[in-house]
This record gives structure tokens, sequence and C-alpha cells, in this order.
């Protein structure tokens, strides 16, 4: 039998039929879906006189549009309560469970999927959110799809699809202290570009890999989708199968040996032939930051902003060129002498507890510089009371956070959550894209422990010297 | 055989990476509708910050008014995969984008909405800027016959997707489509029951 990737082994496990040519059927095991690219789709199944045929197998949340202080449609503006009204009554129409604002387990759709147990190995997921790639640390194919494909899967429990190119990226070694998976995913990124998965399915492995939780590894895949590729995964192990056991929608005791048994068989086959490889040291990896306006402008804490001038390609200097104009920064220039005015911990990249125990680490008995705003929005009810049982929620209060209510917040500023113009942000979020928290927004993005570190010092610091160099320990 | 899918003027987006942030910003995004975009195409770059439009925005400039063929470059709609992106780009008046490579989910988003993409080698799409940059240009584009006519006898071939050109030509409805899978969806339902219960 021809050996086989991860990834293959899953698509042709959900292929319904060959609608024609390269095109296939697929089975989605789980559908997501939130208030911002549902509406329309509930619209289109309502004019075609369709109904949802599993709704058993769909789960919706509020997240992007609510606010983040009060737990009421009301609180983030008129339009927003229209859409997450519209959210509710669709549900209900269609029997669709919500997690709306007032359930306890309520949060960003791709923190709540896996801590619920909904994501497992070996599924297909999808969700009208480019960030579903989140789940496919559990060894699932998982990825964002459109409002007219949301439509069609609650329609049909299907998709149509073609079977993507594989691109291997192993890690080696091991991490060296303070460098997270964040910093991880955002030197691949580095490496290969912000158009250098497209049309790719990705999968990590490497010790690497293997030595990060399931929290790290879902940071990992989640910004698999800022390289362009269709999905992110990683073959599951025993930390996926111990994350998963217990989990409400995880399998019960009685089908728990053959679910676990049946997710041993994932994992690519050792002569399984990917169409691109890429491999890097562990080591190499220093704390990231990124300097420009996409993914991809990024470099070491350590490293000067590069010059327009060293890219060879005449695209890539100018839209250097621009970013640095747009960002308020000059070549040369060290990261660690650029003042912040905002940080924000939170967003599916890094809203979990782990993420917040290591920013709570690095604040413990410190204040928040002068003039800084500092945020921290948890990922989901859970991780809020889990962290308020820790004690990190008062840690960070201490400090002078704001401690908020579970959403999509400041990662892309639709509910009232933005930077302001002109005020740069050290952000735990995923995308440093122009106006992307807020219009004339200056994003930088790096790992909580960094983002923690900056809102101490008041500008990036290199967290593998904090304590010498920014702490004000009191 | 030709049939042209689509003619007219050609506006220039010279950038790499234009992301769906750009395309349509967040603000636009609470809608419970699929119309209503158009003014929302390109906001922040399409107007200053007092909400005058900006002169120095290229969909701004007078010779491209009425324009219905995007050119760009390489990446173009990469980010979140809001389909209001593509609504945006098609309410405003474009139904083809020209560029050397596209986002995936942003690719098929736009296919989704009868819209057509081509891609094309890095050296084309330079020729393509550079007769654009002679004057403004009046392009049809032959889908059956997969080329991009110029005028004056001059044409630049391209590549596609023999399922997505079929969708394109037949204006075919995709969830219609798969319903005639219907039997088949049952059938995978029950195996997948008995098989992995625990799925649910």
């Amino acid at each position: 039998m021809m050996a086989k990737t991860l990834y293959q082994k899953i698509y042709q496990s959900h292929v319904v039929a060959a609608v024609n040519g390269s095109t296939d059927l697929l089975f989605v095991d789980r559908h997501l879906i939130h208030e911002v690219t549902s509406p329309q789709a509930f619209a289109g199944l309502r004019q075609a006189g369709r109904t949802v045929r599993r709704p058993d197998l769909t789960y919706a949340t509020m997240d992007h549009n609510v606010s983040t202080q009060l737990r009421s449609i009301d609180a983030a503006g008129e339009t927003s309560r229209k859409q997450l009204e519209a959210l509710a009554a669709n549900c209900k129409e269609f029997n669709v469970p919500l997690l709306d604002l007032l359930h306890p387990d309520q949060g960003i759709v791709h923190v709540i999927g896996p801590e619920l147990g909904l994501t497992q190995p070996g599924m297909i997921i999808v969700c009208g959110d480019s960030h579903t790639s989140t789940h496919g640390a559990f060894g699932a194919i998982a990825f964002g799809i459109g409002t007219s494909e949301v439509e069609h899967v609650l329609a049909t429990q299907t998709l149509q699809q073609q079977v993507a190119k594989t691109l291997k990226v192993e890690v080696t070694g091991s991490l060296s202290p303070f460098v997270t998976p964040k910093d991880v995913i955002m030197a691949v990124i580095g490496q290969l570009g912000t158009a250098g998965g497209n049309g790719y399915v990705a999968e990590f492995c490497g010790s690497a890999i293997r030595g990060m939780s399931m929290e790290g590894r879902m940071t990992l895949c989640n910004m698999s989708i800022e390289m362009g590729a269709k999905a992110g995964l990683i073959a599951p192990d025993e930390v996926t199968f111990s994350y998963l056991k217990g989990k409400p929608h995880a399998p019960q005791a009685e089908h728990w040996d053959a679910a676990v048994s049946y997710w041993q068989s994932l994992y690519s086959d050792a002569d399984a032939v990917f169409d691109k490889t890429v491999t890097i040291a562990a080591e190499s990896i220093r704390p990231q930051v990124t300097w420009g306006t996409n993914p991809e402008q990024v470099i070491a804490v350590d490293q000067p902003i590069p010059s327009p001038e060293s890219f060879s390609d005449l695209i890539k200097a100018d839209a250097a060129r621009r970013a640095l104009t747009y960002m308020g920064i000059e070549a040369g220039q060290k990261l660690t002498d650029l003042k912040v005015d905002v940080v924000f911990i939170g967003s599916c990249t890094n809203s979990r507890i782990e993420d917040l125990r290591q920013a709570a680490a690095v604040v413990q008995g410190k204040q928040v510089a002068s003039g800084v705003r500092a945020l921290i929005v948890p990922g989901s009810g859970q991780v809020k009371r889990q962290a308020e049982a820790e004690g990190l929620a008062d840690i960070f209060k201490a400090s002078g956070f704001e401690w908020r209510e579970p959403g999509c917040s400041m990662c892309l500023g639709m509910n009232d959550d933005r930077v302001e113009a002109g005020q740069r942000c050290a952000s735990t979020s995923n995308r440093n894209f122009e106006g992307r928290q807020g219009r004339g927004s200056r994003t930088h993005l790096v790992s909580p422990a960094m983002a923690a570190a900056a809102a101490i010092a008041g500008r990036f610091v290199d967290i593998s010297s904090f304590e010498s160099v920014g702490g004000n320990n009191q | 055989m030709s049939q042209i899918f689509a003619e007219g003027l050609v506006c220039p987006l010279d950038k790499n990476n234009v992301d769906t942030d750009q395309i349509i910003p967040k603000q636009f995004l609470t809608s419970v509708s699929r119309d209503g975009f158009a003014e929302a195409l390109f906001y922040d770059w399409r107007y200053l910050a007092n909400e005058t439009p900006n002169p120095d925005f290229v969909l701004n400039a007078p010779q491209y008014k009425g324009a219905s063929i995007l050119l760009t470059r390489a990446n173009f709609g990469c980010g979140s995969s809001r389909e209001h992106a593509p609504w945006a780009i098609q309410q405003y008046g474009f139904n083809v984008v020209i560029a050397e490579s596209f986002a995936d989910i942003f690719f098929n988003n736009s296919i989704n909405n009868g819209m057509l993409l081509i891609s094309l080698s890095a050296s084309n799409i330079e020729f393509l800027f550079s007769r654009c940059q002679q004057g403004t240009q009046e392009w049809k584009i032959d889908l059956a016959g997969q080329q991009i006519i110029l005028g004056n006898n001059a044409a630049v071939g391209f590549q596609i997707d023999p399922d997505i050109k079929q969708r394109l030509l037949s204006g075919l409805d995709f969830i219609g489509a798969s319903e005639q899978f219907s039997p088949q969806i049952s059938s995978y339902e029950t195996q997948r029951a008995n098989n992995q219960p625990w799925l649910g």
C-alpha cells in the first residue's frame, strides 16, 4: 500500500463521493459557527427552503463582536447587538446548540472547541473563520471557510474539496528558555513568507513540537494560516489523548479505548512523500517581534529593524518602505527602543491558561509602566475561572492590567476594544495588518511573556534578559 | 469556441499581499445582509480619515471610474476568511481579478460568487502592468478559450482548474450539485455511526 501523510489519511477517510475530475465531496465532523460569518448563510437556507442537515454536529458561540466589559448583547453597539440577536434566532429556528453570552463556557470559538472536547483527532472541522487551523493541533484537518461554504455545510454536512499539497515543517532539538510556540511559528512564517504555504497543508513535526503542550500546539497551528497554508496539523500522541480525556464531548468511557486505538493510527507513514519540506533547528529561534504590516515582516528581538534596501526583491523592498512609514519606525532602529502605548494579551492565538500563566510569571510583583494601557482578555469562561482560581487574575489586577470577559476583542477590534491611530501595541494576536486593531493602529506581534514584559517596561524588551534590564521589582 | 465572460476597463492595484482587512475593514462586518458592501471596498485606502476620497488611491483616479477588471500582484486576499471581501469587490463592479496568486480561502469564496480569478506568472503580470502604464486598458476575458484579449491581436493565455471553469460557465448552484449526492451522504453517515460511534 502506498505510504500516506497524515493529511492524506484523514482526507481519504472522509470522501463521500467523487464529484467530478479532481473534486471530492468530504464529510464534515464538526461545524463551528459564530455571529459574523453565519447570518447570510442562514438567510440563504431559508430562502432556498433548506434546513440544517446535522444540527447535532453544529455548535455556535458569540465571540467576535461581544463586549469584554459587560455580559450584555447591547454593550458593543447597535449593529453588534443585531448580529448577536440574529445568531440566537437562527440557532433557535434550526436547533443549533448555542453558547451565548451568558453561558459559562462561552468564549472564542477556537478556544472552546478544544476545551469542550468537540475537537478530536482524525476529524474534519470547519468554521467561517480563518483561524480554524487551530484545531489541527489535535491531528484533525481544520480550516476556515467563507459564508457560502458555511451555508453548504449547514445544508449538506459536506464540502467540495480538492487534495492540497503537503508541506512538512520539522523543528528539531529543543527550544531555548523564554522561546515559546508563538516564537516558533513566527520564525517559520518569517522564513516561508505569508504566501509560502499557499496551496499546502502543513504538518508540524520534530522533537521541539513533540515537547509542546496542547496549548502550545494550538498556538502553532493557529498561525499556519498566516503563511497561507490551508491547514496546519500535528499527529496526535499521549499529550493529545490525556488533554481530551474527561472533556464533556470527548469519547466517553465505553468508546474511549476504541477511539484512542483509532487515533494511534493517525500519523504520516515513515516513507510518506511531502511536496515540500522545511527543517528548522529549535535552538536557532530567538524571541520574535513583527516590525511591519504582515506577519512575515518579523525579526528576533535583538535584531535591528531591516532597511528596505536589504530586500533583493523590489516589491518586498517597496512593501518594507511602506511598512516602516506606517509603523512610524526607521531602518536600523532597535525594537527595544520602541515605546508601547497598548498591550493586548488575548485572541485565539494566545488566550489559554498556559499563556496567562506565562504572562503572570513575568508581571508578578511589578507594575504596568505609566501611560501604558494593558488588557488581558481570557479566551473562554473556563480559562477565566481557572485563572481566577489560580490567583493569576489577582496578579494581573495588582499589576495594573484590565481583567476582561472572554471574546476576540482587540485582535480585530470589532467591538469597542481598539487601538487608536498612531498608537503602538504589543499584541499576542495573529495579524499585524494595517488598521487591524483600529484605523492607524501599529501592531507588533509577540508571545504572551514578551507582551507582559513590554507592559512592565513600557517598551519592547528581550524576555531572556528581562530581569536585568526591564523589571521594576518592588 | 469563444465566449466572453467579462470585458471592460482595467484598474491596476500595484501591491503584493493585499489582505482582506484592507479589502473590507472590520467595521463593515456587522451586517447581516449580503448586500451594500460596494462603498466599503478598500475603505481605509479609498477614504481619508475625514471620510473624503483619498486622491492618491488608484480606485479614485478618474480614468479608472467604472473599471470591471482588477489587476494586482501576489497573494491577493490573504488573511481573514470574510466572504464580505469578494462581495465588496463584486458589488463595486469587478467580476474578474488577475493576480500572480491568491490566498486559498479568498479564492474559493470568490468562485462561489461566480467571480473569475486568474493567476498568471510573475512575468505575465509584469507585462500586464506595463501595458497599464502605457494608457488605460480595456480587455476581454474569454473563459472558454482561456485567454485575456488585450486588443490588436494581443492576448495572454491562462490556466484554470477544469472543474472551476465548468462551474463558472454553467453557473451551477454548488449546494444543489452536492445535494445530488444525498444517498451517498446518508450511507456515509450510517457507516460513520457504526465505525466511530464517539463522533456523534
